[in-house]
């Protein structure tokens, strides 16, 4: 896993029945570095997250990843070209395991033939056993695995977020899509989270996309931020750039008379 | 209380890995095996015909179980199974190769039925699939030339590579070899990566997606093997049978293996299997329910339905996890006796699922 290709967006807009959810917005992402995504409530952050993944076709822009047009590609190959993804309310594999849960999260790598999986060959056995191997490393990474055996349904929802996480890190992406990584979670939690982004970081070598609105977990993670409301963008930047950018403290706080 | 330890990964893969487990599965491996030594034919054939059952609800249970894609019209894959079947046999083909044509057919039509409802959700599904059976069970009825339409269409006698197999007691084996396999293959199928990409497409379409499962695929890959497992049971329903007519594959059959799945308990091969076991005792335990209740009930016609549409909505309402869920906490109660308490099983929070995208 090396994150050395670059995520360039350029001019993406989509209209959503007349409503401009993202306009115009370009944006870069280098490999290695943490990318915030901050704006108010519906300023269209997790929009462009589902234009990334390919849930939504954009009215115009494009969308490159190293050199592949994504544009180019259906939803289910995203992965295959190393791009992974939480979601904002965690859309885990209810009824099923964290062990299987995890297990589908290799399935970008796994050879899936539905006559040898019914007869069960002894490659199947073989190549199951190679990837709960790569399962249990990210298990150990982050220290989820007294909830191996659990069904999601009972899990609390702290453990659920890392499961997600640990989800989309056995696809093993080279660049992380996180969509809201610590909403719902208590300060501990945020700080656990924040420590293990930081080993996925460096441990790992993934570069991160994040859309946050705690502004302490940004501020501790990510390298540069970008801020947008209503769809646009407003600002580029070191944290500290944009938290002093005047367009960003209007969006947020409204303007001073 | 049993503990487990697991010491390698195999441990995981292995299917059965209590004791409690092995014993109770060849204590009915056993039975199963011993049954024609003690039952009479009568009783011996309608253990063959649940075991039928027991196929054909597996089949819809990978569909509507594991796979969340719900059919009413599954009783039409039975029908294509037993007609295809048939009619080969009286054509002269052997037993072995019609089998294997038979499979292929419903698994093709059966895909063929998934392309079209892959992009269908819920309530249009429903509709489209109960649509598909009651076209599948005209088709039977008009195709004359072929089907014997109404008039009907006797089965040729079963003959396996050669050797007649007229006993009540040989079909029951041959019955119980294909369940066995079935049940094998599938188990096996939810413990490799084919199976686990249709839990995923259940449980979240859109994540699963996002991991790279391409969800339309494994909509059309489920509905070829649920379609080829209940083309299989429909190939030996046929010789329960022995006479085939287009109204046996109806709506009312697709709801009986309906109500089997869903009584059974869903997205579990066990459930399955009690489903089979239920719906094989009820109209036993329903002709003796006419001979006590006053015949201007128990003579009406449509009790049957009545009683199948009831049992479902009890089910539903009282234990949505079925028997085998009922089973579930049996075996858990007596597992960890005595620490078993009325909250073991009550649901944790459930957490809102806002703004999901189909």
């Amino acid at each position: 896993m090396n994150g050395s290709q670059q995520l360039s967006v350029r001019n993406l807009s989509i209209e959503f029945g007349g409503v401009h959810a993202v306009e115009d917005v370009s944006f870069d992402v280098e490999p290695g570095e943490t990318f915030a995504i901050i704006g108010p409530n519906g300023a269209g952050k997790s929009t462009i997250f589902n234009l990334i993944s390919r849930l939504y076709e954009p009215t115009a822009g494009s969308i490159h990843y190293g050199d592949q047009d994504l544009l180019g590609l259906p939803a289910h190959k995203i992965v295959h070209a190393g791009i992974g993804r939480t979601f904002q309310n965690i859309e885990l594999f209810e009824q099923a395991t964290v062990l299987q849960n995890l297990l589908v999260g290799r399935h970008a790598h796994m050879r899936k033939n539905p006559i040898s999986n019914f007869l069960f060959l002894p490659g199947v056995r073989k190549r199951e056993i190679a990837h709960r191997e790569k399962v249990e490393d990210v298990i150990d990474l982050l220290e989820i695995a007294q909830y191996r055996d659990e069904r999601i349904a009972d899990l609390p929802y702290g453990a659920r977020k890392n499961v997600e996480l640990a989800r989309a890190l056995c696809a093993e992406p080279n660049l992380l899509l996180l969509d809201e990584p610590a909403s719902g979670l208590n300060n501990e939690e945020t700080d656990d989270i924040s420590f293990y982004l930081e080993d996925v970081k460096h441990d790992l070598g993934v570069t991160l996309v994040m859309v946050e609105h705690d502004m302490n977990l940004v501020g501790q993670v990510a390298d540069r931020v970008m801020a947008i409301n209503d769809g646009k963008l407003l600002a580029i930047g070191t944290p500290e750039e944009v938290r002093d950018n005047p367009e960003v403290q209007r969006a947020y706080l409204g303007v001073a008379e | 209380m049993e503990f487990l330890f697991k010491t390698a990964y195999n441990d995981d893969i292995r299917f059965l890995a209590r004791t409690g487990e092995k014993i109770r599965v060849a204590l009915v491996m056993i039975l199963m095996l011993a049954a024609p030594l003690v039952l009479q034919d009568y009783y011996l054939a309608e253990l063959g015909l649940m075991l039928v059952y027991v196929i054909a609800g597996i089949g819809l249970m990978v569909l509507t179980g594991h796979t969340g894609q719900v059919s009413f019209g599954h009783a039409a894959f039975l029908g294509i199974g037993a007609y295809t079947h048939s009619i080969l046999l009286s054509y002269g083909v052997p037993f072995s190769v019609s089998i294997i044509i038979t499979l292929l057919l419903a698994g093709l039509i059966g895909m063929a039925l998934g392309r079209s409802a892959s992009k269908m959700h819920g309530f249009y599904l429903a509709i489209a699939t109960l649509a598909f059976g009651i076209l599948i069970e005209t088709v039977f009825g008009e195709w004359a030339s072929l089907t014997g339409g109404h008039m009907g269409l006797a089965v040729p006698s079963l003959k396996v590579f050669g050797v007649s197999l007229t006993q009540v007691w040989q079909q029951y084996y041959l019955d119980l070899l294909f369940a066995l396999i079935v049940i094998w293959g599938v188990s096996n199928l939810f413990r490799s990566p084919t199976g686990r990409s249709f839990l995923a497409v259940r449980d979240s379409e859109l994540s699963a997606r996002c991991l790279g499962v391409n969800v339309e695929w494994v909509k059309i890959q489920s509905f070829g093997v649920s379609a080829a497992i209940t083309g299989l049971a429909g190939a030996l329903l046929a010789h329960h049978l022995t006479y085939l007519a287009p109204e046996v594959f109806g709506v009312l059959e697709s709801l009986k293996l309906m109500l089997m799945i869903v009584v059974g308990g869903l997205g579990t091969v066990l459930g399955a299997i009690f489903g089979a076991i239920v719906v094989s005792i009820l109209p036993v335990g329903l002709s003796f329910l006419k001979d006590i209740l006053p015949p201007s009930i128990g003579q009406t016609a449509g009790i049957e339905p009545l009683l199948f549409g009831l049992i479902i909505v009890l089910v539903i309402v009282f234990e949505p996890g079925g028997l085998y869920g009922r089973w579930m906490k049996i075996r858990f109660f007596l597992e960890t006796f005595p620490y078993y308490r009325k909250s073991s099983f009550v649901r944790q929070k459930s957490y809102l699922k806002t703004d999901r995208m189909r």
